[in-house]
């Protein structure tokens, strides 16, 4: 009997722990180079800091970047950590929606950036079409920051039900604790139609879209399913 | 992937022999009473002229391990489509950590993957340290390598167990428990609490260990793997285990990192990413140590990396203990470090330097850092963003069993009702790392 797993062997040199790591400077990424020569125009700036590499891209460009480093021979970025967004205290500084990617065959990790400027619309192009793990990812940074990501193919919230009215958590513009009194909260929570656990997609699975009441009809179809 | 894959199978029944010894009978046996090898059945495929039938799991199941709903589209008993819902945990972790300072923080890591509490304090502390840019000690490096270590044999375990009571096994969930016993006896040993530790702190430990406690995790060291051994024996080649997990929820290499899954389910997919390798941190790359990687991807195969894993901890214990250093187990930073209780309660300075610490906090330089461990669940990161002040701007955990259960609607296509109770086992989800 062939053995039932087999014992990764790695080859060439291993990496480190790193050690004194600098807050500015060190060594960079060299992909950080690459996509400036690659996309001219599209890096905003980049820099390192705790030795991580950080580039803050225009927001047309980054389905193309994020699409290159992928399927580039010399990138191999293959591997999509975490996908999330930033607002800072100060209120006048853009929202930043963040990607970390990782390059498991040469060992590297790059942090891309988008800045969105409150007065315009939140919105950056969806990446599942490349990572499938972006899906969830996506959707929870919708969720929690009202960034719409165009071409996600099923945008709606995640960690918190479809039918919540208060806007978006990890905004610093949302109280800590909610913007509703806990009594308004338990009266809003004992009123609520059972029915309405069910998504638009598993009613019209189960053919039971048709039975109920009306006012839930116009609330499931409306726009008011994705909290806006 | 495409290799066809045979298990012969084995399992003790109460027959004995003619010494009254008991006699290993095969499950599944020819007439002449030798053992068969099992094969993994074709899959199914879906009849969809059939009419499909809507069935809900959960919240409130036993066999979704905490509060997960799963809408499933049925055909018969074939699953055509399945729709998670999750959530229902949501407490806001991330924005209460926004109003915490950074040692404020570490109770709630606790409370995310609740299974693998120090492992969370760790690397929590791991991602402060490098956005307050300090090296910790020798010493504290190595015993957060034997809590992390300790904490994976736990976790797992309790994998091992769960997982066997949802697939019809019960005797390996209390062997299990009982070994996760003595490691939370250890835990309680050094930290004074058995689940939520709040173990680490920024630049050291909460404490440093007892003395003799090195002689108890010893013994542990030396006890565990025949347990280890004895669920081996209970399940790696029992037909009823092999029956129900092998051929399920198979993730081709490309797939598992394409939806980005970590830890042992995308080791068992083939692709060895082990973020202690890889990645490394706490000095690992010096531990010797084996990355095992599945060949098929499938339920099974989970099952047998975890096994390895914890056989590799154990390795990893082995080493940590004989390289264990002298010497302090914080850093000396008065930034950080809370000056000796006797100290801040005889001496002016010490008390204003206690105070001025507790009350204000230690503040970072701006920056932002993104810091991942090996966790038992697979890549944990913790993001920070520090605008200077003493509360972190943003904090961003990566919760790996919430892309890892993201895939669970592609694993569970085209097999049964049932299996989806395997499949969904293997994943290993934590609900409070899910939903935070």
């Amino acid at each position: 009997m062939t053995a039932p797993f087999t014992i990764y062997q790695p080859e060439g040199e291993q990496p480190a722990t790193p050690k004194q790591v600098p807050h500015r400077g060190g060594a960079a990424n060299p992909s950080a180079a690459a996509i400036a020569a690659k996309f001219p125009g599209a890096v905003v700036r980049s820099h390192v800091m705790w030795g991580e590499t950080t580039c803050v891209v225009e927001r047309a460009k980054l389905h193309d970047i994020v699409q290159w480093l992928r399927d580039d021979a010399a990138q191999c970025y293959e591997y999509l950590s975490d996908v999330t967004a930033v607002e800072y205290r100060d209120l006048a500084q853009p929202i930043e929606v963040v990607w970390h990617l990782r390059s498991i065959k040469h060992r590297r990790f790059i942090r891309l950036k988008v800045e969105l400027a409150k007065t315009a619309a939140l919105e950056v192009p969806s990446i599942v079409d490349l990572y499938t793990g972006a899906d969830w990812l996506e959707r929870e940074c919708f969720d929690m920051f009202g960034i719409k990501f165009a071409g996600h193919p099923d945008l709606r919230r995640i960690l918190l039900w479809e039918q919540f009215q208060e806007g978006h958590p990890l905004r610093k513009d949302f109280p800590l604790r909610g913007r509703l009194s806990r009594s308004q909260q338990l009266t809003n929570a004992l009123s609520a139609n059972p029915e309405a656990r069910y998504s638009m997609e598993e009613l019209s699975i189960a053919d039971a879209f048709e039975e109920l009441p009306l006012d839930m009809r116009a609330r499931l179809k409306g726009d008011s399913r994705t909290g806006e | 992937m495409a290799t066809k894959r045979t298990i012969e199978v084995e399992l003790s029944t109460t027959g004995l022999d003619r010494e009254g010894r008991p006699q290993r009978v095969p499950l599944m046996a020819d007439g002449g009473g030798t053992a068969v090898a099992y094969e993994a059945p074709p899959a199914l495929e879906p009849d969809l002229g059939g009419e499909h039938m809507l069935i809900n799991i959960g919240p409130q199941h036993p066999a979704t391990h905490g509060v997960l709903r799963l809408v499933l589209e049925l055909d018969g008993e074939t699953v055509v489509r399945c729709i998670p819902h999750i959530g229902y945990l949501h407490c806001g972790f991330e924005k209460i950590g926004e109003y915490r300072q950074y040692n404020q923080i570490i109770p709630w890591t606790d409370r995310e993957d609740y299974l693998n509490c120090i492992g969370n304090n760790i690397a929590f502390s791991l991602g402060a340290e490098r956005l307050f840019g300090i090296e910790i000690t020798p010493r504290c490096t190595v015993l957060r390598v034997i809590a992390m270590e300790l904490s994976r044999i736990a976790s797992h375990l309790v994998w091992m167990g769960t997982t066997g009571i949802d697939i019809g096994a019960y005797t390996p969930f209390l062997w299990s428990f009982q070994e996760r016993e003595n490691i939370y006896n250890l835990l309680e040993g050094w930290f004074g609490a058995r689940l939520t530790t709040s173990g680490s702190r920024v630049g050291g430990m909460a404490a440093d260990i007892p003395e003799k406690w090195l002689e108890g995790l010893q013994g542990f060291i030396r006890t565990f793997p025949k347990t280890l051994d004895e669920c081996d024996r209970m399940l790696t080649k029992n037909g009823i285990w092999v029956g129900r997990t092998i051929g399920l929820g198979v993730m081709s290499p490309e797939e598992a990192m394409n939806y980005g899954l970590s830890g042992p389910m995308i080791r068992a997919s083939g692709v060895a990413y082990d973020v202690r390798r890889d990645f490394p941190y706490l000095d690992y790359e010096t531990y010797d140590f084996d990355v095992p990687v599945g060949n098929q991807g499938d339920v099974y195969d989970r099952y047998l990396v975890r096994m390895e894993e914890m056989r590799q901890s154990i390795r990893i214990l082995e080493q940590a203990v004989k390289r264990l250093p002298d010497g302090p187990v914080n850093v000396d930073d008065p930034r950080l470090i809370l000056p000796p209780k006797h100290k801040a309660t005889s001496e002016m300075e010490s008390m204003i330097h206690h105070f001025k610490n507790v009350m204000e906090g230690p503040r970072p330089p701006i920056g932002e850092t993104y810091v991942a461990v090996e966790a038992p669940k697979g890549e944990k990161g913790y993001y920070f963003v520090s605008d200077g002040t003493s509360k972190p701007a943003r904090w961003r955990i990566r919760p790996p069993s919430f892309v890892n259960l993201s895939a669970i609607p592609r694993m569970v296509e085209g097999h049964l009702l049932s299996d989806v109770i395997a499949i969904n086992a293997s994943i290993d989800i934590v609900m409070g790392e899910i939903d935070r």
